[in-house]
């Protein structure tokens, strides 16, 4: 069969299962856009690349599963980087495919020519410039194994148009790539696991994104159940445990709830699955857990002793080994230790409002969390309407909650929401932003319009880029710079300009109506939620400073 | 400098194609862990190269050795003392 190198690409994505891509087309990129169409896959037109690798990570965070993105050469792959980035930091298989100039302009500063082989190599897991249409046969297989095997994590491909163009003969194409069998502990370590636990008074589970990607969210759970455990989620970690869950204390660190942060003084056992132990997490590091021994289950090698020495590591599939201590160990209760917990959680949890005034930022995520009710994915941006989310969302299931955790990105979440609703269209995509973030990658909205999709931005509005101001309002006494936006734009009236419905609570006589009839309406919706640029988000924890020295609030 | 005693000494086994040159000397600079020397060469079958490092010996050279072996196109790191005689001999070419 004769076939050209793009029209090899096309082919080999459809057999990885690929139906959906989101990109954006330019001059050396064209051969591949030739080829889409009469193809399996549906393309998404972003507004902007930055668009398009963030729709891939929310299409790849709500499912689990590898997705792809596309942007011509130059500015094109410039674009992606923010997002491959994100992707990398967050361990998400997102795979971006960049056209190049052609192989003999390479190095000549030609028209839209940056090194972009160059700028991928820090940002992914691995990256390839293809020299031939032969090597796509290894490379396009290789992308998915890489992206997908062990700890995720994104891969860049770049490919000269004349590589695109290349007609060569094949016999077969290749097996689609898929992830490497994890390693798996050995009948030692879970020896050593199950009596470290056994012996451990106060344990505490400390439980990352690693879990969910390993599919035994529900084994955690029932494990920490069986043997009295209590547990901590880490901000990627957060839907791992259902809400309201009497030994789940919610979010550790920065802005985790005072009493998180003092059972984890207290413990004498830190079970880290899944975890990295991140500076927002631990605070200052030398702090963290004082009275603890550690053990850290963790498939990436590299993790284990790199900021937190472990008093016994498991270098393996954490979802294994969750579920073998499971079936192995003898139940435990740990009466005292538990209640302990619940006194914790009670009386140091997270202080929410008592009336449900739609100007109280927790009110308004709560009051909406209680309208979409549970079959809803959850994104946010980033900023205090991300830390007031991860903070009270009542999540039910994991992969229900997507945020840009390592990289911190602004901008993350309409597209990321644009992602779940075209992967996972049966449930709505819920986007929490704040004013701020919103105008990062507000023209993707006009896409959610495009194809009709089932996203609902509620934007919590304190015309401030209202973390920054919180740090300086606490640590640069209140020196007040650029970070008030003065007047932000009519974002409800932006939402029609685009063709889809708008709201703005300001104007509303029943607010609780009005974001009720707003997140009732079919398709994309933008809700306008103000709010007092005076409210922070507590407990907060001064960067650098260990967890137990916390600000409870303000002035105190 | 012709002190290495401080020093320890890598020595990579990776795939021969373009890139992985890049691929091991970004990680080191991105992590901010210092190459005093360097020397690559393909090996007899021209599938592999050979990455010879001399390196900082302090005590993250275990965690820079565990991020370098993530690396797709690594297959084998080997650890040498520093009294090993590679850049020893190597000296003789840039002095």
């Amino acid at each position: 069969m004769k076939i050209s190198g793009a029209q090899l690409v096309i082919k080999l994505l459809e057999r990885q299962g690929i139906t959906q891509i989101a990109g954006l087309p330019g001059g050396a990129a064209l051969p591949l856009y030739d080829a889409l169409p009469g193809s399996k896959i549906k393309h998404i037109l972003t507004r902007h690349e930055q668009g398009a690798g963030f729709i891939a990570e929310g299409m790849a965070r709500v499912t689990g599963k590898p997705a792809v993105c596309f942007a011509s050469s130059g500015p094109g792959a410039t674009n992606l980087i923010t997002a491959i980035a994100d992707a990398h930091l967050d361990s998400i298989p997102v795979i971006a495919i960049t056209g190049q100039v052609p192989s003999s302009m390479l190095g000549t500063d030609a028209f839209q020519e940056i090194d972009t082989f160059g700028l991928m190599v820090p940002i992914t897991k691995h990256n390839w410039l293809v020299r031939s249409a032969e090597e796509l046969l290894e490379v396009i297989p290789a992308a998915f194994r890489i992206a997908s095997s062990g700890r995720p994590g994104p891969v860049a491909i770049d490919i000269p148009k004349d590589v695109q163009n290349q007609i060569i003969e094949i016999d077969e194409l290749p097996e689609p790539g898929v992830a490497t069998p994890l390693p798996q502990p050995t009948l030692a370590q879970l020896q050593q696991m199950q009596q470290m636990i056994a012996q451990a008074e106060r344990p505490m589970l400390m439980v990352g994104a690693g879990v969910i990607q390993s599919n035994s969210s529900e084994a955690l759970v029932a494990l920490a159940e069986k043997l009295g455990i209590p547990a901590v989620s880490t901000f990627l970690g957060l839907s791992v445990f259902p809400h309201g869950h009497e030994l789940h204390m919610g979010m550790l660190g920065m802005h985790g709830s005072k009493g998180s942060n003092i059972a984890l003084e207290e413990c004498d056992l830190l079970i880290g699955a899944g975890v990295r132990f991140d500076d927002r997490a631990t605070g200052k590091i030398s702090e963290f857990c004082p009275q603890a021994a550690v053990l850290h289950i963790e498939i990436d090698r590299s993790e284990i002793g790199k900021l937190k020495t472990p008093t016994l590591a498991v270098n393996a599939d954490v979802g294994a080994c969750i579920k073998a201590l499971l079936n192995n160990c003898e139940p435990q209760q740990r009466i005292e230790w538990v209640s302990r917990i619940k006194w914790l959680n009670e009386n140091h949890g997270i202080a929410l409002p008592t009336n449900n005034d739609l100007t109280n930022p927790y009110s308004v995520i709560k009051t909406v969390a209680e309208i979409v009710g549970d079959n809803t994915n959850v994104h946010t941006d980033v900023g205090q309407h991300q830390m007031w989310t991860a903070q009270v969302y009542p999540f039910v299931r994991d992969r229900q909650w997507s945020s840009s955790g390592g990289l911190g990105t602004m901008g993350y979440g309409l597209p990321a929401a644009i992602g779940a609703a075209l992967a996972d269209p049966e449930r709505m995509a819920l986007c929490i932003s704040g004013d701020g973030s919103i105008m990062m990658n507000i023209q993707e909205f006009d896409t959610a319009v495009e194809h009709n999709l089932n996203v609902k931005v509620v934007v919590i509005n304190n015309a401030r880029l209202g973390l920054v101001r919180q740090q300086q309002a606490l640590f640069y006494q209140e020196n007040f710079s650029a970070v008030n936006n003065r007047r932000t734009a009519d974002f409800a009236l932006m939402a029609q300009a685009m063709g889809a419905r708008g709201f703005d609570l300001s104007k509303a006589t029943d607010a609780k109506a009005m974001l009720t009839e707003a997140l009732n309406t079919p398709g994309p919706v933008l809700i306008n939620v103000p709010i007092s640029e005076e409210e922070m988000v507590f407990p907060m924890v001064p960067p650098g400073a260990a967890n137990k020295d916390l600000i409870e609030e303000r002035n105190a | 400098m012709s002190d290495f005693s401080q020093c320890a000494i890598l020595e990579l086994k990776v795939n021969n194609h373009p890139g992985v040159m890049s691929h091991v000397c970004g990680l080191f600079a991105r992590r901010a862990f210092n190459v005093e020397g360097i020397l690559c060469m393909p090996m007899q079958d021209k599938q592999h190269s050979k990455i010879w490092l001399l390196v900082g010996e302090d005590q993250r050279l275990d965690q820079i050795t565990q991020q370098t072996l993530k690396l797709e196109d690594v297959l084998e790191i080997a650890q040498h003392p520093s009294c090993h005689p590679v850049f020893a001999q190597m000296m003789q070419f840039v002095e």
